[in-house]
């Protein structure tokens, strides 16, 4: 973010803090087979990650299907226990906290889901799912619960009668708002989107991307926004992070990352994006083969096996993320 | 290529006049395609675009008779396929059109590959019931089909079940399958939807490449408007049931006339430009059961709303050099002020 925004946010010249440090997470899941079910492999999901995000920004995640965008989320969220690494959020080292500290860190982050429909149960009424969370840590006086509720609903978009109402009277739209006010209860410090609008249409896609910007204003909100949509990831975030196969390959901020890629992967995917735009018609870099199986993901690079700049030295040495230039970090031999 | 260079001699390849298609619900019909006319030219790429539930599918499954039996019906119009009217077409002929003449890839290959049966054995399937070949010269061909589609390991992958592929692999197949008796039209509803960019843009350029190799035309259905801006030439927009914006690609994206396709354009945040705030469409598309029985089905969401809109049904119409828009702004009889407002 460059001072200039800094000072349209009202904090002039002042550097923001973090508020989530990551370093060097990994998150695998155990592969079991044989006759005793023993652990026979891994699955990569998150191998060695770091970043940092600062208070009141948004740090987009992208990459393809399986590239371990969710896994990071959640382990974050401490809802998967991390493999290794370090989770340091507003300051104390969360990677290891349980029972009751846990707890109550949980309050300061919360997540918003993809699938409204799968995410809401829909046999509940919506005041009661929000209202949830807020009475499993803190006792309130029920009228006065159920004033803050009907606040919350209002505040995203919904009418104070929607209380009353099941999930599955709502569209997809309203429903990923109902997800929101949930999210929010509990006055958290970040929020961990996990593509909150892929399943909408465009015309709803755009309402809960402005209502997702209007709240981070409000509340000072810090978002980790995670979608496979790099148009949509940028319109959200100061800076984004590319993830392949279990690996951040690239990390810069948000104008930096379109107007200048600089690790392969991350050329190919902004190239394979078709614009809204017929005289943009351009050349595609278009890759060849699929994601290889983080189960059994290539030596060195893992992106050599479909890398058009691949060398010899790719696949032998896994290149570590450096910053190559200021706030540009990437993970390719070329640099 | 274009309907421009379309002598009036010359029968469109595909001429839908008029098509409605109901639903029964409770023992009534309820139209979830009303009206709709349009054609398809030889080596044309023409893109569907609109919301979820406009009914871009129920059209391609009319044209394709494959609307679900004793609920979905065509209830009007008429389906010109090569000039002969196809709507009342028995199960037997289409069976010979099908697969042949026109085929249809959908968005998640795994409902119409059979997990069953090995790849090589579908492709052949479709081969042998259209063309007098023998089962050894059909398997042939199937792995010849997988290689042209990009597959690697063609002559393995044959002998492959579906779920052993990846959802790009599967999406090739599908591909392979359509174009086996090299069919004139291929009608694709939503074929890359469920697939990464990255694979998407294999695709896209896939499909574009054997639609020039085979001089077939394309019925692309997408919610994507990068996409349709990407492949196609000509571009439909479809609204509650209704094609609101008729258009070339190019016309359509410099000039949107209809207020709800300059929405959808405004809506999606865009690569190159920086935007704080997005367009956005208040309210829901009408469900079949409660369109308005006469107006702009628009109305209840459009910003430029005005009081006729709910009286006049906008129709569509030529507002220059064959782009067509349903809206009463752009009526002759309306003030040209208005119409420089509309953009
Ligand atoms: N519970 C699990 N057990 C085993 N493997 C898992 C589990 N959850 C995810 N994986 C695997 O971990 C990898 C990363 O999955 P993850 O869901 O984090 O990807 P993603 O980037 O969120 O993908 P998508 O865009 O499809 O949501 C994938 O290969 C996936 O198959
Ligand atoms: N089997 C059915 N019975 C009743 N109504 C149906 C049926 N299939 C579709 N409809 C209705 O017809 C309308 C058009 O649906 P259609 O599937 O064509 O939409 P679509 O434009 O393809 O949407 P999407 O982008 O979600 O695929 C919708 O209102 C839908 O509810
Ligand atoms: S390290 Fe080598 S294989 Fe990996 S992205 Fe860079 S050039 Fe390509
Ligand atoms: S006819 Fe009226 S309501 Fe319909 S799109 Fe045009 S201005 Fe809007
Ligand atoms: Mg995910
Ligand atoms: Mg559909």
């Amino acid at each position: 973010m460059t001072t200039k925004e800094l000072a349209e946010k009202g904090k002039p010249g002042q550097e923001r803090e973090n508020l989530l440090e990551v370093k060097n997470l990994k998150t695998y899941y155990p592969i079991h087979g044989g006759f005793f079910k023993r652990v026979v492999g891994n699955v990569k999901a998150v191998d060695d990650i770091s970043f940092t995000i600062k208070k009141g920004e948004t740090m987009g995640l992208v990459g393809e299907s399986g590239c371990g965008k969710s896994t990071t989320g959640r382990t974050i969220l401490r809802l998967i226990k991390p493999t290794g690494g370090q989770i340091i959020f507003d300051g104390e080292d969360i990677t290891k906290i349980s029972g009751t500290r846990l707890r109550k860190a949980r309050q300061d982050f919360q997540m918003v889901f993809q699938d409204p429909y799968a995410s809401l149960n829909p046999m509940q009424m919506v005041g009661d799912i929000i209202s949830e969370p807020i009475k499993n840590f803190e006792r309130r006086d029920k009228k006065e619960l159920e004033e803050f509720v009907k606040s919350l609903l209002v505040r995203v978009g919904l009418p104070e009668t929607a209380y009353y109402k099941y999930a599955h009277e709502f569209s997809g739209g309203q429903r990923q708002r109902i997800g929101i006010a949930r999210a929010l209860a509990l006055n958290p410090k970040l929020i961990i989107a996990d593509e909150p609008v892929s399943a909408l249409d465009v015309s709803v896609q755009s309402q809960v991307l402005n209502l997702l910007k209007d709240l981070q204003e409000e509340f000072d909100l810090t978002y980790l926004f995670i979608a496979h949509d790099l148009s949509v990831v940028k319109h959200m975030s100061d800076t984004i992070g590319v993830m392949y196969l279990g690996n951040l390959v690239e990390v810069a901020s948000n104008k930096d990352l379109y107007s200048e890629p600089l690790h392969p992967y991350t050329q190919a995917l902004i190239s394979a994006i078709p614009e809204p735009d017929p005289k943009l018609r351009k050349e595609r870099i278009v890759l060849q083969g699929d994601v290889p199986s983080p189960a059994n993901p290539p030596t060195g690079c893992p992106f050599h096996t479909r890398c058009p700049m691949a060398q010899e030295i790719c696949s032998q040495e896994k290149p570590p993320l450096k910053e190559v230039r200021p706030g540009h970090h990437v993970a390719c031999v070329l640099y | 290529m274009t309907s421009k260079s379309k002598t009036p001699a010359q029968t469109p390849l595909l001429e839908v006049r008029n098509l409605q298609t109901g639903f029964k619900i409770d023992k009534q019909y309820y139209n979830a395609v009303e009206g709709v006319s349009f054609t398809i030219d030889r080596k044309q790429i023409v893109g569907i675009v609109g919301e979820s539930g406009c009914g871009k599918s129920v059209m391609s499954l009319s044209i394709m008779h494959l609307l679900p039996k004793g609920i979905g019906k065509v209830r009007g119009g008429e389906i010109l396929f090569e000039g002969t009217d196809i709507v009342g077409y028995n199960e037997k002929k289409m069976n010979n059109i099908r697969g042949k003449d026109i085929s249809m890839i959908f968005q998640e290959p795994m409902t119409s590959l059979n997990p069953v049966f090995t790849i090589g054995f579908q492709i052949a399937e479709v081969l042998l019931n259209h063309q007098d070949i023998t089962k050894s010269e059909a398997r042939a061909k199937a792995v010849t089909l997988l290689k042209n589609v990009g597959i690697p390991r063609a002559d393995q992958i044959v002998n492959e079940y579906p779920h052993q592929l990846s959802g790009g692999m599967r999406q090739r197949v599908m591909i392979a399958m359509a174009i086996a008796c090299q069919p004139k039209l291929l009608i694709a509803d939503e074929p890359t939807t469920a697939l990464d960019v990255t694979v998407q843009a294999q695709i896209l350029d896939l499909l574009k490449n054997i639609q020039e190799v085979n001089d077939m035309s394309i019925m692309l259905i997408t919610h994507d408007l990068g996409v349709v801006a990407e492949i196609c030439d000509v571009v439909l927009v479809m609204y509650a049931g209704k094609i609101v914006e008729r258009a070339t690609v190019e016309d359509l994206f410099e000039y949107p006339q209809h207020p709800y396709t300059q929405l959808l354009m405004e809506a999606i945040p865009k690569m190159e430009e920086e935007k704080e705030r997005l367009a956005t469409i208040e309210g829901l598309v009408p469900s079949v059961k409660d369109m308005p029985e006469v107006g702009c089905r628009f109305a209840n969401r459009c910003p430029k709303a005005m009081p006729e809109c709910m009286q006049i049904t906008p129709q569509l119409e030529d507002t220059k050099g064959g782009h067509e828009v349903a809206c009463l702004l752009y009526e002759e009889s309306w003030p040209r002020e208005e119409r420089v407002g509309a953009r």
